[in-house]
């Protein structure tokens, strides 16, 4: 998540210090985001280094404020009109769980598979449920209720994901097919053993 | 304590006999409140839709009752039994069902002028139904004016109008997308909010979630119930 170009895309629109930004781009973000104070001013250095930001001198209480320069704004322009890559999460930790399962003895993958499908439909229903309660007309809530959705649709897609993954499991058993579910044998690289 | 409106007590429904005897229910039991939403989820062929159509009269179980409000389904006559329904269950189904050559108003009344209400009164509730649906400037208009999305609306209008109190949905939004399927169902659990007993067939998961609890049909028998009575606390939500 970029913190630097967030921080860019508030500035846009006028002049803010540190503590400021981190407030506004947390209620811009639906309460969703919160970033450390430290991480603001870091990266509010390094935008300043880079030119990208620039100092507007420092209000009654001694805080720094900051605006864009007009290079930092058309990055913050770029950046908030590009598409971004698709992440691969591929180390997404529930993923490499039941990759993990399916090769160690023991491991009751569709027990894991059925206890997971369970909490993920729990925490639709409690995303759906506070979801109800919004009042859909009020403009301060929209932040909130995109990203709501977003974990909403997250969630029906890993529902969608465990439950084809139970057929894939399925069919796999009924065709005798294993991992292979030994250690493999050490490898002859790496460092040799310490001799006193 | 919300009053029960709709129970299922161990029903059981057997298709064929000998070889070709096929078990669509195994001893399934269900209570549904007034105000509660309960969504039935399963695979094709678990026996969802067969407790749908048991719940509302539509078919008699095999062994087992259904009590809805406070008769016994399968004890009832049959002209008892349409009355029954007509009054009391309210059906939406995927495919709207609305009468084609009815305009929108008409269709909402139908059920009530078929119970011999006046058609004054009739078209009176069935506007105030569509009003609650906010879809009242819909009234005059034929089916095939209006959004898929409207229909719906209408459908759902239709299920509940007059002293109806049991709603029984059959996938409503199976033939919607995902927008106009979130006001569908946002609308159909303001009226099951409002003292209605719900009972959602579905297989979308998002859809599901709107429900109080959640049954998890499989093989004709209810295997589990996943219900919201939880804080978002726990979920880290």
């Amino acid at each position: 998540m970029s913190v630097r170009a967030s921080i860019l895309a508030v500035l846009t629109m006028g002049e803010c210090h540190g503590y400021q930004l981190r407030q506004e781009i947390e209620s811009r973000t639906g309460g969703s985001w919160q970033i450390n104070i430290g991480q603001i001013y870091s990266t509010l250095e390094r935008l300043e280094r880079d030119g990208l930001v620039e100092s507007a001198g420092s209000n009654e209480q001694g805080q720094t404020r900051y605006r864009a320069t007009a290079t930092g704004s058309v990055e913050a322009q770029l950046w908030l009109t590009s598409a971004i890559e698709a992440s691969p999460e591929a180390r997404n930790e529930l993923a490499m769980k039941l990759a993990l399962a399916v090769t160690i003895p023991g491991c009751d993958v569709e027990k894991l598979v059925h206890a997971q499908r369970v909490q993920t439909m729990r925490t639709l229903q409690v995303l759906t449920a506070t979801k109800r309660d919004v009042d859909q007309n009020d403009p301060a809530e929209l932040p909130w209720l995109l990203v709501a959705d977003l974990n909403i649709f997250n969630c029906e897609a890993e529902l969608r994901w465990l439950e084809h993954i139970e057929g894939t499991l399925a069919r796999s058993a009924a065709r005798g097919l294993n991992p292979n579910q030994t250690l493999s044998q050490p490898a002859k690289r790496g460092r040799p053993t310490k001799t006193n | 304590m919300s009053k029960v409106l709709l129970e299922l007590i161990d029903v059981q429904k057997t298709y064929g006999t000998g070889e070709n005897e096929v078990h669509a229910l195994r001893g399934a039991s269900l209570q549904v409140k007034a105000g509660e939403l309960v969504a039935i989820m399963g695979a094709s062929g678990s026996g969802k839709s067969t407790l749908l159509t048991i719940a509302g009269g539509l078919e008699v179980p095999t062994t087992g009752d259904v009590r809805v409000l406070d008769s016994s389904l399968p004890t009832l006559k049959p002209t008892q039994l349409a009355t029954l329904r007509r009054q009391t269950i309210g059906y939406v189904f995927q495919d709207f069902n609305l009468i084609p050559s009815l305009t929108v108003i008409e269709n909402v009344a139908l059920p009530l002028e078929l119970d011999g209400m006046k058609v004054r009164k009739a078209r009176k509730a069935a506007l105030d139904a569509l009003v609650s649906m906010e879809i009242g400037e819909l009234a005059n208009r034929f089916p095939d004016e209006i959004s898929g999305g409207q229909r719906q609306r209408v459908a759902i209008a239709r299920s509940f109008v007059g002293p109806r109190q049991v709603l029984l949905a059959d996938e409503p939004t199976g033939a919607l997308d995902s927008k106009t399927s979130e006001a569908v169902i946002r609308a159909l659990r303001k009226r099951i909010d409002a003292g209605i007993a719900g009972v959602l067939v579905t297989h979308d998961a998002k859809l599901a979630a709107w429900a109080d609890r959640i049954l998890v049909i499989r093989d004709g028998q209810i295997v589990e119930e996943i219900s919201n009575n939880i804080t978002p606390e726990q979920f880290g939500a």
